[in-house]
């Protein structure tokens, strides 16, 4: 038996009150789940922590809300709870250390891997290479090396997902029900990519969530969208890059209105919209419902992400310049960084979200 | 920063759901509003916070609201729970009149909800609020605000200065400091007496000590008092409220609605004589859930006990505080702090006159009682499944019945039977024109919403005059 968190046993208090009080079932999937359950094991706090997806509402609709006694903060209590399990549940476990100080882990990374980029690159290359124009059929890679660049990114952001599933299996494992593991399923499933796909839970029952004040927008929604596609597109625009280069034999780079850079720069306009307006938005919300201690590892993942579509549209700019060879450095120096941090970082909610709504599309066909 | 020395068109006094419909109706009009609510912003807007729905008549099924409701049956209703201490005119008026109000709060923002769970079987009748009164309230302050309303919070009108019928000013804290505002017209909405506890002593004596308040800690009467003292008439039974069957463990303020207990109908409830003094399956607890508070405060010590085993804790909604549990009857009662011997007693005779039948936790169904004096008339099942469980029960006051008198109009009566010329209330305040006694679910933001919409009307119809 582990010693349970202040935030865990706070959490129990607050659902044993949410429980018999109900007013906010209507706004999203934690309400409906909670009524599933009399009691509140460690795992299903985790489980519904996971779940919540910081909308808000029930905070500014609730008559417990502080200053009352009772003191009820489901979104903070949760957003707790939800840093503790990143951590909890990380791989390798002596990692999950990383989550304590994570908007300066984030930072220095993202320092560490532009510097370290920069520097091969001029230990590897001929430093003149950093500020020469380059043209032509593999202009980049004679910035920095074919191998060195497909090596470096299979290599963090392979370890990336691996560390990621195992932290995924080690949750699963650590929210199961009382009741045991059930099958995984094709209509769970398809419900909760349904969910994952449309942030249905952040529409707070049609309206949207409170995302400034105790006023409704879909405002949040729309931005995580941005941002979620626009970092899909980024995904689609390398992928099919890679599938040009060995396929295709089609080498970059690739003309502005092809394909892979369309791809590329159309998410990284959705990129730098979605991060820089969810910014906007944590800069400007009610601090009431906020769990202000994560706030540091929350912005600089947004800001990290924002540099690097920034970075990537600048690259395109500027590719036929001298200044090619340095942004392309920068650049590829934050994505290296965010592979690295990726599975110790904001960017875990994405996994454990997906698995909590797949939980709870099973636990509603119980 | 507000300006005291003017003259405003409307006075507002209150912060909840009766005095905003009737600020957003008058500034709506053309009138300047000003709203004086004596809680701080964050527990603004009165009992209204702690609700959930209201009563709407409706002809045909809407987005939130089932099948239909007419006036007729919503009458027969109220006739009912009030055992005919109503005003027929002002209460037929005021069910036709709710089918407009979920309308009219929809266009101040208010957001409905299809009812889900644990809401007492209500969705035919009544409209749910998303979330709840405090996001009813967060709505109505927002459209207040977008209309120009000055809204002071931390404000306590103490004193409304009434000459022949007339309101020119009202005296009042303004965050600690003495100020006036002066006013064509004054809109009464503040509320009830309830958190008063000196005054409910005037008629509970020592059994007020013991009554929770369920709702908002300003609903002190103040104004009330006030208007009763300076001409105002009268209207209702001063020892008359709302009240539920609440945990006996709750905070005597403020805990609103999750402190209510929903076990009665599931249990056998004996006071501190360890005697049954009501009949626990009279008919579904929606209808019976008002009287329960009640009946409470008329036992030894305002306490009660509901005294079921785990047969039964399913068939109702958690509790915040959990249950006393022990394996037999007599250890339960040591917990509760009952005569063991009378309570295995009392649980011994009751488990020999259960008669045999199905059991239905949402209808009225054949499992009764046959030979007590007091009866359990349906969900009587033997209590004999270990373990076992006791509730403690107090009185839960929701809100207090007297008030001020007014017609149709939402005008407040004077003393020697004419209408005042420009003051108005709505809301609890004036509550007890309509509900002489007991309770409907949802009806008292019913009123609250129909009289806060005419008392607007009115008062910027003086203004404009």
């Amino acid at each position: 038996m582990t010693i349970e968190s202040d935030a865990t046993i706070e959490a129990r208090r607050q659902m044993e009150i949410c429980n018999a009080c109900r007013y906010c079932e209507g706004y999203c999937a934690v309400f409906p789940a909670m009524t599933l359950r009399r009691e509140f094991t460690s795992g299903d706090l985790t489980h519904l922590a996971n779940l919540c997806h910081s909308c808000k509402g029930c905070y500014h609709a609730c008559q417990y809300a502080p200053p009352h006694p009772f003191g009820i903060n489901v979104p903070q209590t949760f957003a707790t709870i939800r840093a503790e399990s990143y951590a909890e549940y990380a791989w390798p476990p002596a990692m999950g250390r990383l989550f304590e100080r994570n908007g300066t882990l984030v930072t220095l990374a993202a320092f560490l891997g532009v510097t370290l980029v920069l520097l091969l690159t001029m230990a590897l290359q001929d430093p003149a290479i950093l500020y020469t124009a380059q043209t032509g059929t593999g202009a980049f890679f004679r910035v920095i090396p074919y191998g060195l660049m497909v090596g470096m990114a299979s290599l963090s952001f392979g370890f990336g997902l691996v560390a990621m599933a195992m932290g995924g299996l080690r949750f699963w494992r650590g929210t199961a029900p009382g009741a045991g593991q059930k099958p995984i399923t094709v209509a769970p499933v398809a419900e909760a990519a349904i969910d994952i796909l449309t942030l249905r839970n952040l529409g707070g029952g049609g309206h949207g969530c409170n995302d400034l004040d105790d006023s409704f927008a879909q405002t949040r929604r729309w931005f995580h969208h941005a941002m979620f596609y626009g970092f899909m597109l980024c995904f689609a625009a390398t992928t099919t890059g890679a599938f040009y280069h060995h396929v295709m034999g089609w080498k970059s780079p690739h003309a502005f209105l092809s394909l892979p850079v369309q791809l590329g720069s159309w998410g990284g306009v959705l990129l730098c919209i979605g991060t820089a307006g969810l910014l906007w938005v944590k800069s400007v919300t009610d601090p009431g419902p906020v769990a202000k201690r994560l706030l540091g590892g929350e912005v600089a993942m947004l800001a990290l992400l924002f540099l690097i579509g920034s970075t990537g549209l600048l690259l395109l700019g500027i590719r036929h310049t001298g200044a090619m060879g340095v942004m392309l450095a920068i650049h590829l120096g934050l994505v290296l960084a965010f592979f690295l941090v990726m599975p110790y970082s904001k960017m875990v909610h994405g996994v454990y979200r997906g698995l909590a709504l797949l939980r709870n599309a099973q636990e509603k066909r119980r | 920063m507000v300006d005291f020395t003017r003259l405003w068109d409307v006075l507002v006094v209150g912060g909840g759901n009766a005095a905003l419909c009737a600020a957003i109706t008058a500034a709506q009009a053309g009138a300047q509003v000003i709203v004086a609510e004596h809680a701080p912003k964050p527990m603004r807007g009165g009992n209204s916070r702690h609700t959930r729905n209201l009563r709407a008549l409706h002809g045909a099924p809407t987005e939130v609201l089932t099948e239909s409701y007419l006036e007729e049956e919503y009458w027969d209703d109220l006739l009912r729970v009030t055992g005919g201490r109503t005003d027929e005119g002002l209460a037929r008026m005021c069910i036709r009149a709710s089918e407009h109000a979920p309308g009219f709060l929809r266009d101040c923002g208010v957001v409905f909800q299809p009812s889900l769970s644990g809401t007492l079987s209500l969705s035919r009748t009544n409209a749910f609020f998303l979330g709840g009164g405090k996001a009813l309230v967060n709505a109505l302050y927002r459209t207040a605000e977008k209309l120009g309303i000055t809204i002071l919070y931390d404000t306590e009108v103490q004193h409304i200065a009434i000459e022949e019928g007339f309101a020119r000013e009202a005296v009042l804290s303004w965050r600690g400091f003495p100020q006036r505002i002066r006013c064509k017209s004054i809109i009464a909405s503040a509320g009830g007496f309830q958190a008063n506890r000196e005054w409910l002593r005037e008629y509970w004596g020592d059994a007020a000590d013991n009554f929770q308040i369920r709702g908002t800690p300003y609903a002190q009467g103040r104004v009330l008092k006030d208007m009763l003292a300076n001409g105002v008439q009268e209207v209702g039974d001063p020892t008359q409220f709302h009240a539920v069957a609440n945990d006996a463990r709750a905070p005597m303020e403020d805990g609103g609605l999750a402190m209510r207990l929903d076990c009665v109908p599931f249990s056998i409830v004996v006071n501190k004589d360890v005697e049954r003094f009501y009949d626990e399956g009279e008919d579904v607890w929606p209808k019976r859930y008002a009287i329960w508070g009640r009946l409470i405060a008329q036992q030894r010590d305002q306490r009660a006990f509901a005294i079921t085993d785990s047969q039964a804790l399913h068939n109702y909604l958690p509790s915040v505080f959990p249950p006393m549990r022990a394996e037999s009857i007599g250890e339960l009662a040591v917990l509760l702090g009952l005569d063991a011997a009378k309570l295995e007693r009392v649980v011994a005779e009751y488990n020999a006159t259960v008669q045999p039948g199905t059991f239905h936790g949402n209808k009225l169904d054949d499992c009764r009682t046959e030979g007590l004096a007091i009866p359990k008339s349906h969900w009587a099942r033997r209590i004999d499944t270990p373990p076992f469980y006791g509730h403690p029960l107090a009185p839960g006051i929701t809100f207090t019945f007297l008030g001020v008198k007014v017609n149709e109009r939402a005008r407040v009566m004077m003393a020697d039977g004419k209408p005042s010329g420009n003051i108005f209330a709505s809301g609890e305040i004036m509550a007890g024109n309509i509900l002489g006694q007991g309770y409907l679910a949802g009806f008292g933001m019913t009123i609250g919403t129909v009289f806060g919409r005419i008392a607007g009307e009115e008062a910027a119809k003086i203004v404009r005059n």
